[in-house]
C-alpha cells in the first residue's frame, strides 16, 4: 500500500499554506497524518501536493482566551491530554481525549486535524459540538470563525472552504462553581472508533438544580448531534435518572442511525440513549463533588 | 528530494520520493530492517519507532516529515554486536517473543514507557502496549518481560547504602 | 523414556531463537534483497463473479519502471493448476483468474516494476472489462437446487458430501429417552498473522535452480512448485532459514509462489511479492473455516450422551486447495473427550463466491469443539443438571486409556478428571458461581463458561484418504540429521521453516538430553530443500512429537555409535560400556574410559581403532514415521488419525453489560495437559497465544461480506484483532499425562488454547444470557448482536 505520487512542500506560515492550497485544487495540508496517511496509502485520497504545516509554530498553542481556551490547530492531541489549563478549564475535553486512538496516534495526531477530518465517530468533533466551540480558519488572507454546529454538515464533510485551513479552536469555559462532565463511548476494543459516543456537561445552581446542560451524541449520525430537546427539558430540574432517561429517549426517538458491519441502527440508537443518560448522570455526580462512576 | 534524517544518533543524507514513508525509508534506504510492515495503515504497531523518544507509527509518517527529529529504531537500543539491553534480555528471559515480528516495536514501546515511568503497574504496561498487536504470545509473557525489565533496571547501579 | 528427572527436558530454558528477534535481526522475507530484484503488485477483480472480457495493458506498460504485465491466460498456458486435495478436476485453481473471476479481490493480473510503489501505480492503469455474473455467498443457498454455480463445469457447488456412520446410530437414538438438536455457526475468521505472505523467487537458468525465499508453512511446498511450473523438484530450492512472522496454518502462498516462479523464469531476474494488507485480506486466500453445524444428540436422564449425528457444512470460498480436509481431521476426535458410543458424521464442502479458505490452526478441530461443547451445555440445561457434572459423567476415565472412539482413532492417554480437579483446586467452582451471582445481583449479565476439549497432535494425513479415496498416503514424516565434526562440535539439522515455535531450541534440548551435553553447545541448521530430508512441516501440532522424535532417535543412533567405538577401543563387550556425559567407560572398571575428544579422534582420524563395519565420521540421521500411523481407512471410514491427544479444560467468568452488550472476561483459568513438556516457556506461550486467538474468533473477528459480495472487513480497521486490553490475565494449570506413543511422553501443544477458548467464551455468554431465556450460537459474538438480542429478550419479557 503505497500512496500515489505527490509533491511535498513545507509552509513557513499559514498564509503560505493557504496560497499553495489555492493554487492547486488537489493540494491538501498534512498535520499529524494519522487519518490522512492511511487514506493516501489505500489510494482513497490522492492529493497532488501535500503541504506540511507541522512546523508552523504559530499554530501550536494552548492559552486562555477571555472566557475560553484557545487551542491551535496543529497542537498535538497528547499535549492537550497532559495540559493543566485544559484539565482545569475544559474538563470535558480532557475527559474525552484519552479515548482517541492510541498513545502512538495521539503523539502525532492534532486537534485541528481530527476536527477537519470530521469522522462521524471522532471524539473531537463531538466535544466541539457539545461545547459550542468556535473554529477559526484562514482562507484568502482572512481569518474567519464558524461555530462548530455549523461546521459539520455531513460524514467527513465540513464547510471549510476550498483553499481554507483550520487554524484554531476555541472552547468556551463555563464559569460556575459546580461544573461536572461525563463522557462514554462503546466500541469493540477500547481505542477503536466509537460505535456510539456521548458527552455531557452540566452546571448546577446554588439550589442544586440544573442551571445549564449540554448533551452531545456521536457516531450515530453523519456528524455529532446535540440533544437540544433533552437539554431544554432538563433545565432547572434535579436531573434524576428517570427524567434524564426519558428526556434523552425522546430526543433520540426518531433519529436515522448509522448501520454498518459493527452495529445495527437499532443498536446505535439504543446505546446512544444509554450512554447519553450515563454521561449526564456522571456529570451530575461530578458537579456534586461525588466520584463519578468508572467509564 | 534530499532530506537529512537523524537515526540512532547518525545523520543520513538521502534521496527520497515525497511518498516514501519513514518505515520504507528506514528499511529500504537505510537498511534498518528491524521496523516491520504489518498493515501499513497505522493499526498493528509493528512499524513503531521512537520519534524524539516517543513511540509513533513510522508507516503513518512520510520520511520528508521526519527530518530534524531524532529517530530511534531497535538497532539504536541494541548495545553492541552480540549484546542485549536489559529490556531485550528480559524479553529473552520470559520468552516475550515467538515469531519476532512485533517484537522490535514492543521493545521500543517498553523503552519509552520505562523512560517515563520506571515503576509501571501491570495495568500501565497493558495500556502502553495496547497499540501493538501480537498474534503469537497472547501478551502475557510480553507484559512479564517489561515488568521484569523495570524491576531489574530499578535495581541496577544503586548504591546499597541508600535505604530506598 | 521413564519419568526420571530430565536434565534439560522440562527445565525452564531460554528459547535461543529469541536472541535474534529482540534485536530486530530476524530474517523475514521482506528483509531479503536479491540483486536486480523487481516487485509485483496485483490487479484484482472488483466483482464477486465476472467474466473477464478484455485486458488492456498498454497504459500500464508505458509507465516508468514497469517491466511486465502478466495475465491469467498466459500463466495458464505455461503452468499446471495448483494442487487440490479433493478429486475435483473441474474446479481448477490458478494464481490468476483465466476467463472467469470468482470472488471480489481475486487476482486477475500481476504487474512487475522496479519498486512496489511503481507496480501499484501501474496496476491502477491496467484496464480490464468485465461482464458481471450472478453470484452466491451463503453455503446453504449454494446447495439448494437451482443455485448459481460458482464453477459451471463442476455441475454443482458441492466439492464433497460424505457421510460416515460409526456404530449403531439409529438404534442408539431410538433407545434413548431424550434428544436434542442444535445449530452452531463458526463465523469466517482466520489467524491473520501480523506479517503478510511474501515470496522472493530467482531462477538461475545455468544451474537450473529456482531459489525460493518465502514466509511459508506448507507441506509439499517444493513438490507443488515443481508440479505447477513443470520443472523437476530438484530444480526447486526452498530456503528454510527464512523466519516466518506467524502463520498458525495459513501461510500456504502457493499461488503467490507459482506466480513469482513463473515471472522470474520468464523475465530473467528475481521477483518479489509481499502482499500488502489489502491484498492479503481480500485475495491472499488465507481465510479460515466458515462452518455451520447441525448436531443431534441422544442421551438419557443422567445426561449420558449415547449417540451423536453431526452435519458440518463448510463454506470453502471460490476455490479449494487443501482446506476441505479441515472437515476430515476432526473425525479423529469427533467425540471430544467423551464416551459417545456411536456417531454419524456428514461432511459437506461447498464453493461460494467468497475468498478461498486455507488451513487454520487446528484444521477444523476448533469449530468442531465449539459444536461439541455448546451441545454438552445444552444437554445439561435440558436436564437441569450442572454443566461440569455432565462432563465428568461423560468423560473417558484415566484408567480407560488407550481408548478407541467410534471413528477408529485410539486416544493415547489422558487424565481429564484430574486436570479438572486441579483447576478447581486453584479456583473454586462454587466461589465462581457466587461471584457470578453477585454480578447478576449488581445488574449485569454474568456467566461461567466451561470447555473440555482435545488437541489432536502429531499430524498424520489420513484424513486425506478418508475424504479422497484416490489418496493412499499413510505417513507424514519428519527427520533430523546430526553431525559431529572433526573438532567434536555437534550440528543438528531440521528441514522446514518455523514461525515462532522454538524448534531450534526443541532440537537442542532433545539432543542434549540424549547425549548429555549442553543443548546450547549444539548448532542447529536449516538446510534448504535440496539438502533436506523429508519434513511434513509444522502442521497438526506435530513438531514436538515428530521433530523431537526424529532428533531423539538420531541422537540415540549417535550415542550407540559412540558407545560402540568406545567399547571396542576399551576392549570390552558392549554390555559393559556406559555412556555418560559424552564419555564411554567400563562399567566394571570406571577408571578406564574414552572421553568425547578420544571418540572423535578415533572416528575421524584413527580408523584403525574403529570397530569393523562402521563408517568413519560421526554422521547419523533419522527419518521418522508417525507413531500409530501406517494404516489406511477401512471401508466404513474408520482410521487411526493422530497419535496423541492433549487436553485442555477452560473455566471462564464473563460479564455482559445488559444495555450495551459489551462482554468482559473477568477470570480465565485453563488446565492444560500436553504430556511431557519439553520447554515450559514455549508451551506456555503457545497456550496464551492460542487463547488470545480464540478470544478474537469468539468475540471480535469476522471476514464479513455484504450482500453485494464485497468483503467488508478489508483492513485492520474493521477486522478487529485482540490487543493486550482484550486478553485477560490467564492462569494456566499444567498437568502431565505422558503419551505412551512418543519418545519422551510429549504431546503437541501448537494449537492449545485456540481449540477450546471459543467454546468456553461461547458457553460463558450463553450462561450469562440464560436468565433472559435466549441463546446465541453464531460466532463471532459481537457486542452489537448481543445488545440486540438482549434488548429483544427484555422487550418480550416486558422489561
Amino acid at each position: 500500500m503505497k500512496a500515489a505520487p505527490f509533491e511535498y512542500s513545507r509552509a513557513a506560515d499559514i498564509d503560505e499554506a493557504c496560497a499553495m492550497l489555492a493554487a492547486d485544487d488537489s493540494a491538501r495540508v498534512i498535520a499529524g497524518g494519522q487519518t490522512l496517511v492511511p487514506m493516501m496509502v489505500m489510494r482513497l485520497a490522492r492529493p497532488t501536493r501535500l503541504i506540511d504545516i507541522n512546523r508552523i509554530a504559530a499554530l501550536s498553542y494552548i492559552r486562555n482566551d477571555g472566557d475560553g481556551v484557545a487551542i491551535g490547530a496543529t497542537t498535538r492531541q497528547c499535549v492537550v491530554e497532559r495540559d493543566a489549563l485544559v484539565a482545569a478549564r475544559v474538563p470535558l475535553l480532557a475527559r474525552a481525549i484519552p479515548n482517541i486512538g492510541h498513545a502512538a496516534t495521539r503523539a502525532r495526531g492534532t486537534i485541528g486535524g481530527s476536527i477537519a477530518n470530521a469522522d462521524p465517530a471522532a471524539e473531537l468533533p463531538l466535544i466541539a459540538i457539545t461545547l459550542d466551540a468556535v473554529l477559526s480558519y484562514r482562507a484568502s488572507g482572512e481569518t474567519a470563525e464558524i461555530p462548530a454546529r455549523e461546521f459539520f454538515i455531513g460524514p467527513m464533510i465540513t464547510t471549510l472552504p476550498a483553499g481554507g485551513c483550520l487554524v484554531g479552536v476555541r472552547f468556551p469555559v463555563w464559569q460556575g462553581e459546580k461544573i461536572g462532565v461525563g463522557f462514554h463511548e462503546v466500541n469493540a476494543r477500547r481505542s477503536d472508533f466509537a460505535f456510539v459516543s456521548a458527552a455531557a456537561q452540566v452546571e448546577l445552581g446554588a439550589d442544586g438544580k440544573c442551571k445549564r446542560i449540554v448533551i452531545g451524541v456521536g457516531a450515530v449520525t453523519d456528524f455529532p448531534m446535540r440533544l437540544d430537546s433533552a437539554e431544554q427539558e432538563l433545565m432547572g430540574t434535579t436531573l434524576d435518572a428517570k427524567a434524564v432517561d426519558a428526556a434523552v429517549r425522546v430526543a433520540l426517538a426518531d433519529i436515522d442511525a448509522l448501520a454498518d458491519l459493527h452495529a445495527s441502527a437499532e443498536y446505535r440508537r439504543r446505546a446512544a440513549i444509554n450512554l447519553a443518560s450515563r454521561a449526564v448522570v456522571d456529570a451530575l455526580a461530578h458537579a456534586q463533588g461525588r466520584k463519578s462512576h468508572a467509564h | 528530494m534530499r532530506i537529512e534524517l537523524n537515526v540512532n544518533g547518525t545523520l543520513h543524507e538521502i534521496e527520497v520520493e515525497p511518498r516514501t514513508t519513514l518505515l520504507d525509508c528506514l528499511r529500504d534506504l537505510l537498511d534498518l530492517k528491524g521496523a516491520h510492515a504489518g498493515c501499513e495503515h497505522g493499526v498493528c504497531g509493528a512499524c513503531t519507532v521512537l520519534f524524539d523518544g516517543v513511540a509513533v507509527r513510522s508507516c503513518l509518517m512520510f520520511a520528508a516529515q521526519a527530518a530534524g527529529t531524532p529517530i530511534t529504531t531497535i538497532e539504536g537500543v541494541t548495545p553492541g554486536p552480540g549484546e542485549l539491553s536489559p529490556i531485550q534480555d528480559a524479553f529473552c528471559e520470559t520468552h516475550g517473543t515467538q515469531c519476532g515480528y512485533c517484537t522490535p516495536a514492543m521493545i521500543l514501546v517498553a523503552h519509552a514507557l520505562l523512560a517515563d515511568n520506571p515503576e509501571p503497574t501491570r495495568e500501565e504496561i497493558v495500556e502502553a502496549i495496547s497499540g501493538n498487536i501480537c498474534r503469537c504470545t497472547g501478551y502475557a509473557q510480553i507484559v512479564e518481560a517489561i515488568a521484569l525489565a523495570a524491576e531489574r533496571m530499578r535495581g541496577a547501579n544503586r548504591p546499597r547504602s541508600l535505604s530506598k | 523414556m521413564s519419568a526420571d528427572r530430565h536434565r534439560y527436558v522440562s527445565t525452564d530454558r531460554r528459547v535461543r531463537e529469541d536472541r535474534r528477534f529482540v534485536v530486530g535481526k530476524g530474517q523475514f522475507v521482506a528483509d531479503i534483497d536479491l540483486p536486480h530484484m523487481r516487485h509485483v503488485a496485483l490487479v484484482t477483480c472488483p466483482y464477486p463473479a465476472a467474466r473477464i472480457k478484455t485486458i488492456d495493458k498498454s497504459a500500464a506498460l508505458a509507465m516508468p519502471g514497469v517491466h511486465y504485465v502478466l495475465d491469467g491466460r498466459e500463466l495458464a498456458e505455461a503452468t499446471l493448476p495448483l494442487m487440490t486435495g479433493l478429486d475435483t478436476p473441474n474446479v481448477p485453481r490458478r494464481p490468476l483468474a483465466t476467463d472467469v473471476a470468482r470472488y471480489a479481490g481475486e487476482w486477475v493480473a500481476a504487474v512487475v516494476a522496479d519498486t512496489r510503489a511503481l507496480a501499484e501505480d501501474a496496476a491502477e492503469k491496467v484496464r480490464i472489462t468485465y461482464e458481471k455474473l450472478p453470484f452466491v455467498l451463503d453455503a446453504e443457498q449454494a446447495i439448494t437446487p437451482g443455485a448459481v454455480l460458482v464453477h459451471q463445469a463442476h455441475g454443482s457447488n458441492v466439492l464433497l458430501d460424505k457421510t460416515f456412520v460409526w456404530g449403531e446410530v439409529e438404534q442408539d437414538f431410538a433407545a434413548s429417552p431424550r434428544k436434542l438438536s442444535l445449530r452452531v455457526k463458526w463465523g469466517r475468521s482466520a489467524t491473520v498473522p501480523i506479517e503478510t505472505f511474501g515470496v522472493a523467487a530467482s531462477w538461475d537458468p545455468w544451474r537450473e535452480i529456482l531459489d525460493v525465499y518465502a514466509s511459508i508453512q506448507m507441506p509439499r511446498y517444493a513438490d507443488q512448485i515443481s508440479i505447477a511450473l513443470q520443472i523437476p523438484v530438484t530444480s526447486v530450492r526452498v530456503h528454510h532459514d527464512v523466519d516466518v512472522g506467524g502463520s498458525y496454518g495459513v501461510k500456504r502462498g502457493i499461488k503467490h509462489t507459482v506466480l513469482c516462479g513463473y515471472l522470474t523464469r520468464r523475465l530473467g531476474f528475481p521477483v518479489r511479492l509481499i502482499e500488502d494488507r489489502l491484498e492479503n485480506m481480500r485475495g491472499g486466500d488465507a481465510h479460515g473455516p466458515e462452518r455451520l453445524f447441525d448436531v443431534d444428540v441422544a442421551f438419557d436422564d443422567n445426561g449420558i450422551v449415547r449417540s451423536m449425528k453431526m452435519r458440518a457444512l463448510e463454506n470453502v470460498g471460490a476455490y479449494a486447495g487443501r482446506s476441505p480436509f479441515q472437515l476430515g481431521k476432526p473425525i479423529g476426535a469427533i467425540v471430544g473427550p467423551y464416551k459417545i458410543k456411536s456417531v454419524q458424521y456428514r461432511a459437506v464442502a461447498v464453493v461460494t463466491n467468497k475468498t478461498t479458505q486455507e488451513a487454520v490452526r487446528g484444521f477444523g478441530q476448533g469449530p468442531t469443539n465449539l459444536a461439541l461443547e455448546r451441545t454438552m451445555d445444552e444437554v445439561a440445561n435440558a436436564l437441569g443438571l450442572d454443566r461440569l457434572e455432565i462432563r465428568r459423567r461423560n468423560m473417558i476415565r484415566h484408567e480407560e486409556f488407550p481408548y478407541t472412539i467410534p471413528s477408529g482413532t485410539t486416544y493415547d492417554s489422558g487424565d481429564y478428571h484430574t486436570v479438572i480437579d486441579k483447576v478447581l483446586a486453584n479456583t473454586s467452582y462454587e466461589d465462581l458461581k457466587k461471584e457470578r451471582d453477585r454480578l447478576r445481583a449488581d445488574g449485569k449479565l454474568a456467566g461461567i463458561g466451561i470447555a473440555a476439549c482435545l488437541e489432536p497432535s502429531g499430524g498424520n494425513a489420513t484424513f486425506e484418504a478418508l475424504l479422497n479415496p484416490a489418496i493412499t498416503t499413510s505417513t507424514f514424516m519428519d527427520s533430523c540429521r546430526i553431525n559431529v565434526d572433526g573438532m567434536g562440535t555437534i550440528t543438528a539439522s531440521m528441514h522446514t521453516t518455523s514461525s515462532g515455535q522454538g524448534h531450534e531450541t526443541l532440537l537442542g534440548t532433545v539432543i542434549g538430553e540424549v547425549l548429555q551435553v549442553d543443548p546450547d553447545s549444539i548448532r542447529v541448521t536449516r538446510p534448504d530443500s535440496l539438502n533436506s530430508l523429508p519434513s511434513g512441516t509444522p502442521v497438526g501440532s506435530r513438531m514436538a512429537i515428530m521433530l523431537g522424535g526424529a532428533a531423539f532417535h538420531a541422537a540415540h543412533k549417535l550415542k550407540a555409535k559412540l558407545t560402540a567405538i568406545g567399547a571396542h577401543d576399551l576392549g570390552i563387550p558392549l554390555e559393559r560400556a556406559v555412556f555418560k556425559d559424552g564419555t564411554v567407560s567400563d562399567r566394571d572398571a570406571p577408571q578406564n574410559k574414552r572421553a568425547w575428544g578420544d571418540l572423535v579422534q578415533i572416528a575421524f582420524r584413527n580408523y584403525h581403532r574403529m570397530p569393523a563395519g562402521l563408517e568413519p565420521g560421526l554422521a547419523v540421521s533419522h527419518v521418522m514415521q508417525v507413531p500409530t500411523g501406517g494404516t489406511l481407512p477401512t471401508a466404513d471410514g474408520r482410521v487411526q488419525m493422530y497419535p496423541c491427544f492433549s487436553f485442555e479444560f477452560h473455566l471462564v467468568l464473563l460479564a455482559i453489560d445488559p444495555d450495551l452488550g459489551t462482554p468482559e472476561i473477568l477470570r480465565y483459568r485453563v488446565g492444560h495437559d500436553c504430556g511431557t513438556v519439553i520447554n515450559p516457556k514455549i508451551v506456555r506461550g503457545m497456550t496464551m497465544g492460542g487463547i488470545a486467538h480464540g478470544i478474537g474468533a469468539a468475540l471480535y473477528e469476522e471476514f464479513a461480506y455484504d450482500g453485494e459480495g464485497q468483503l467488508m472487513a478489508q483492513s485492520f480497521m474493521d477486522y478487529l484483532l485482540p490487543s493486550s486490553r482484550e486478553v485477560p490475565a490467564v492462569e494456566i494449570i499444567q498437568h502431565v499425562t505422558p503419551s505412551p506413543n512418543t519418545v519422551l511422553g510429549q504431546k503437541g501443544s501448537g494449537e492449545s488454547g485456540y481449540l477450546g477458548a471459543p467454546a468456553a467464551v461461547a458457553n460463558a455468554v450463553n450462561d450469562a444470557l440464560k436468565p433472559l431465556g435466549v441463546s446465541i450460537n453464531t460466532l463471532p459474538l459481537k457486542l452489537s448482536k448481543l445488545g440486540d438480542l438482549i434488548a429483544e429478550a427484555r422487550a418480550k419479557k416486558g422489561n
